[in-house]
């Protein structure tokens, strides 16, 4: 089981909602993926049309855990005024915390984002935040109160997978006893596999599912993967090996020259 | 009055934000409100007196990664 601020989950895929091809795809895709913690965020509500309320409606009936998110938001005021008013909205302290600094690469700005943390922490908000892997940030987000860390893999929405191994074991080593979720950029199925195992704890996946042709057997597909990688995990596996070593034993090898 | 809904013009009648919402439709929905980029609590619209000019976004749960 995966415990997310004291909630224990079985599944270690959380799925975002946006960009599916249509509502019912996006409930097949849910319910395929086995998700039970679903990322949602708030935009203007136009009171002819009414969209958000039809949305809510059908998030409501899938039965999960919601995440909102402060997606889009670019300083600590406009994050800390969009958690309080997600808080309100959705009846939950849970925020995926993203204070975006460059409109390229999505990269968060870090800075913004742990002054953000700190005072929403300090506001009883379980704070997930969407970082980088920088091991002093991440360090510095634990100190201002968070028990989630969310880095990137790659930027949002780019489907590169998991770009700076490196730093993501490095972060996965220092913080043993964080839950991790890989939050950003895995593509497939294979990229999700390869976090899980590396230990993360679970992988969040929006874009990976929503433009696949087929999402819901995308979101099915995903599950498997995590699956595997998790048991993979916890068998451990091999450690790599620069040279061939032979898997049959050589002793008792016949001479037949 | 004349003030700004969700970056848009509207003449309203009410003087606060319980009655600006109510008159602009968003009675029963499930909505989160900011005058002027500060939070207001549903709780706290009532009482909440709009002024000529003053920035009203009403926002709703959305789709979201």
């Amino acid at each position: 089981m995966l415990t997310l601020y004291d909630v224990s989950v079985r599944s270690r895929l959380l799925l975002g909602t946006a960009r599916y091809p249509s509502p019912a795809i996006l409930t097949e895709a849910v319910k395929a993926s086995g998700a039970q913690v679903l990322t949602v965020s708030l935009r203007r509500e136009a009171a002819g049309e009414r969209a958000g309320q039809a949305f809510w409606s059908i998030v409501r009936d899938l039965g999960v855990r919601v995440l909102p998110n402060t997606a889009g938001c670019h300083t600590v005021k406009e994050a800390v005024t969009t958690a309080h008013m997600a808080r309100e909205v959705f009846g939950t302290s849970w925020v995926k915390l993203e204070v975006i600094g460059e409109e390229d690469t999505l990269q968060p700005d870090v800075f913004a984002l742990v002054e953000a943390a700190r005072i929403l922490c300090a506001e009883g908000f379980e704070v997930f935040p969407y970082t980088t892997e920088d091991l002093i940030v991440a360090e510095r987000l634990c100190a201002a109160g968070c028990r989630v860390l969310m880095p990137w893999g790659s930027p949002i929405g780019s489907g590169h997978g998991l770009n700076n191994l490196f730093g993501l074991k490095a972060l996965r080593a220092r913080f043993p006893g964080v839950p991790l979720v890989i939050d950003a950029g895995i593509g497939v199925p294979s990229h999700a596999a390869q976090a899980l195992e590396l230990g993360f704890d679970a992988v969040l996946i929006n874009t990976a599912v929503s433009q696949a042709a087929d999402p819901a057997r995308m979101a099915a597909a995903f599950a498997q993967a995590i699956a595997a990688g998790r048991e993979a995990f916890l068998a451990g596996p091999m450690e790599p090996r620069d040279m061939a070593v032979p898997s049959t034993p050589a002793v008792g090898t016949a001479l037949l020259r | 009055m004349n003030i700004q809904i969700n970056g848009e013009w509207r003449e309203v009648r009410a003087a606060d934000l319980a009655a600006a919402l109510a008159e602009l439709g968003f009675a029963d929905a499930v909505i989160a409100t900011a005058v002027n980029g500060e939070f207001v609590p549903a709780a706290s619209r009532a009482a909440a007196a709009l002024a000529e000019g003053d920035r009203l976004e009403v926002l709703a749960p959305m789709q979201g990664g």
